[in-house]
């Protein structure tokens, strides 16, 4: 570890963005936005769901910016801040798992999970859900759900395609979608 | 005294030489009766002064140190605070103020005995520290917490020039970590360490050099290590101190053999009077089994840098039956609270952290029925801290009546103005409940959904209170004025985002000159209304932080307290003053 201004590390910068204006208001962040690109596309509707689950994220993404709010001395966010950081390379890579329908959100450790297979046991057991038989022709078949993932180009990809451990490394996120929206996907580009 | 010749008069044949009033009055240490002591007569208040050892000045500004220095000449302890405590949450400007410099300088020449110094909040330059070194050779205790501006090489001269130095207490500062070569400043013969807590730093010290100092310092109480610390190097740091009453481990996430292990758990062993146990970065299950023989005399746990989850603490808490105190993580979890309440029935504290302040998607946190369990097992319990997402009236009325001894209740509702969950009400009752049934409460924050109502409760009921904090709540003016008006006790309220206004601000006029501070943030208090109160109060001095782009009238953050010092010259621009002066 280096040294320098120790207080500086693992800044959580947007938390100490100054804000004018009451807390709730402030631009808001579309999350679980939609992408055009040569890849699996995402389907163009947005339902109302979707549409309120993201009014109700950015709400949340301009809230997380109120200065010095929760009260946390400094010193603990920082101390926060590098066991996650350096909790992302070591121990545990927890990924956001959200199913379409549900109120709120999971997280999951990928590193507990040897493979597909009990990945999406656990998802299943967790969301009360079957997905149904994946084929890499015809992805998830017979389900009304569908398992999707968030990779680091921010593309929306069916849980199953790529190798595990490149699995591991790329997703960022995962989403149980509904079987309805995820029409084209898994019946090949 | 002179006195005219005159009959002798009772109070003379009675009056004691003041030598001895001196021995007296220096039995009585609480700085309330020495207060007070000093207010019978000239002769006692000359006899305090010249006996009085410690000073605490809770804020720097409310006296200028050569007011101190010339009514103590003698003291040997200080502890001085300085900046407002919204500072912790980054809400005052890095230059603000608060430097110790001034104070150094003039208790050089006045009080040059000093040998403790305890600072908070102030800034503290390695040039300070180093005139400290150097210019107090009785010098013994330094401790700084919360503290900013100085680096290790500050510590270096500390640990070179001072001679006799028992305690060195470096607690969650804004370092500067240039390197751990400070510690090897120590001199080879230098033992009179007591206390050493450098678990603020990062860089790595010698290991050589610590097991050395450890092993020299037979008085060493208190081992406070920093994250980097390996589990190797504190086996052989207990072996070598089993006498320490208060541990700081460093990390304790390595992987041990069975042969490693054990070893570890033989030191902790050894170690039969530890009371305190804190550090313990990223502690993973199996090794904090190792700790468990050294927990049976356990009154504080501090696990609030590891995400304990609850069957880490379900299995530790039963090692610790003496427990009174207990920080943790809501890692935790509520079962891991019932856990609390089912293994801790002596437990009078206790403080839960965010893991993930900033994550509301987090599901790993505790809820209405952790806390609620918690007082269940609990009753002693009189301090508590709790951050959580959720909470309704009930549960908080629940918890004040299984405990109503509470002296400290500090709820944080991490959703600014968000109501109770199950009813959608605002969170009024469960303050009310807790003024209404905690009589020795003395300080309360609040959160939640808020309405005027809250502060009515307050006003009529938490009558021994002496500090507010209060956050995105209240309806109008009537909230502050509620509280200005009923609390009589009141020493220090924090105030942020509320709808108070100058009306609310002038409402505590007569209140401000028995108060230690008041701080608004973020309300609708505008310049006028602060020039407005410094004029009718000129031992106040009522200060204003501008932030940029704000309008010209706007007062964005507002510090009043009172002071014998009158208005400060060493303010930043941003902070405009307001003497009435």
């Amino acid at each position: 570890m280096e040294g320098g201004v120790a207080y500086e590390q693992g800044l959580n910068l947007k938390a100490t963005e100054l804000t004018l204006g009451l807390p709730g208001t402030g631009e808001t962040e579309g999350q679980g936005g939609v992408r055009n690109n040569n890849k699996r596309p995402m389907p163009t509707s947005e339902t109302n769901e979707e549409e309120s689950q993201a009014l109700k994220a950015a709400d949340r993404g301009s809230r997380a910016q109120i200065v010095g709010w929760p009260p946390i001395r400094s010193y603990r966010k920082n101390s926060l801040q590098e066991k996650k950081d350096s909790e992302g390379e070591a121990s545990g890579m927890y990924v956001k798992v959200s199913m379409d329908g549900a109120p709120y959100l999971r997280k999951i450790d990928l590193k507990v999970y040897r493979g597909y297979p009990e990945l999406l046991k656990a998802l299943e057991a967790m969301f009360k859900f079957a997905a149904g038989v994946y084929s890499e022709r015809e992805g998830y078949k017979g389900s009304e759900y569908v398992p999707t993932y968030e990779d680091k180009d921010g593309d929306w990809m069916l849980v199953g395609d790529v190798p595990w451990d490149m699995f591991m490394s790329s997703c960022k996120r995962l989403r149980i979608m509904k079987g309805s929206e995820a029409r084209g996907l898994g019946c090949g580009v | 005294m002179d006195l005219s010749p005159k009959q002798s008069s009772p109070s003379e044949s009675t009056r004691f030489p003041d030598e001895v009033l001196e021995r007296v009055l220096a039995l009585l240490t609480s700085p309330k009766d020495r207060n007070a002591v000093s207010l019978v007569c000239k002769d006692w208040y000359t006899a305090d002064s010249w006996s009085r050892r410690h000073v605490f000045i809770g804020n720097c500004y409310s006296v200028s140190p050569e007011i101190v220095a010339r009514r103590f000449p003698r003291i040997r302890s200080v502890t001085l605070k300085g900046k407002p405590r919204f500072s912790d949450f980054n809400l005052v400007p890095d230059n603000w103020g608060a430097d110790v410099h001034s104070w150094l300088l003039v208790f050089a020449s006045g009080c040059p005995f000093l040998e403790e110094l305890r600072l908070k909040r102030m800034r503290v330059t390695d040039e300070s520290l180093e005139f400290l070194a150097l210019n107090f050779p009785n010098f013994r205790a330094l401790s700084l917490l919360s503290c900013d501006g100085f680096s290790t090489s500050g510590l270096a001269t500390v640990a070179t020039h001072c001679k006799n130095l028992t305690e060195l207490d470096i607690q969650e500062n804004g370092i500067e970590d240039l390197s751990g070569d400070w510690l090897s400043c120590f001199p080879e013969n230098f033992n009179t360490l007591e206390v050493l807590n450098f678990s603020n730093l990062i860089t790595d010290v010698n290991p050589g050099v610590l097991e050395r100092l450890v092993s020299r310092c037979r008085s060493l109480k208190v081992l406070k290590l920093n994250r980097t610390s390996s589990l190797d190097r504190l086996q052989r740091l207990l072996v070598s101190a089993p006498q320490l009453t208060e541990l700081g481990a460093g990390s304790f996430s390595e992987e041990l053999t069975l042969q490693q292990h054990a070893e570890l758990k033989y030191a902790f062993g050894l170690c039969k009077n530890l009371s305190v146990l804190s550090g313990f970065w990223d502690a993973s299950a199996l090794n904090l089994s190792a700790v468990y023989p050294a927990c049976s005399r356990l009154s504080f746990l501090n696990m609030s840098y590891t995400a304990l989850q609850s069957p880490e603490l379900a299995s530790l808490l039963p090692h610790c039956p003496c427990l009174r105190r207990l920080w943790v993580l809501d890692s935790v979890g509520d079962k891991g609270l019932e856990a609390v309440g089912a293994n801790c029935p002596s437990l009078e504290e206790i403080r839960v952290f965010p893991t993930d302040p900033f994550d509301e998607d987090m599901l790993h946190t505790v809820t209405e029925s952790g806390i609620v369990a918690v007082s269940q097992g609990c009753p002693k319990l009189h301090y508590i801290l709790y951050f959580c997402r959720q909470m309704t009236n009930a549960a908080v009325a629940t918890v004040v009546r299984n405990c109503p001894d509470f002296t400290h209740f500090r709820l944080c509702i991490m959703n600014p103005g968000q109501p109770d969950h199950t009813t959608n009400q605002p969170m009024d009752e469960a303050f009310g409940a807790v003024v209404k049934a905690c009589k020795k409460l003395k300080r309360l924050s609040i959160s939640g959904l808020l309405t005027d109502l809250t502060f009515k409760y307050i006003g009529e009921y938490a009558k021994n209170l002496e500090a507010l904090s209060v956050a995105f709540a209240g309806s109008s003016d009537l909230g502050m004025q509620y509280v200005m008006e009923g609390c009589s006790k009141l020493k220090k309220l924090e105030i942020r985002d509320c709808p108070f206004g100058n009306v609310a601000l002038l409402s505590g006029l007569e209140r401000y000159e028995s108060m230690r501070s008041l701080w608004m943030s973020a309300c609708n208090v505008t310049i006028d209304g602060c020039r407005s109160l410094a004029r009718e109060m000129p031992r106040l001095n009522v200060e204003v932080m501008k932030e940029e782009g704000s309008d010209d009238c706007k007062a964005d953050k507002v510090y009043v307290y009172r002071t014998v010092a009158g208005p400060r010259r060493d303010a930043p621009p941003s902070v405009l003053t307001f003497s009435g002066l």
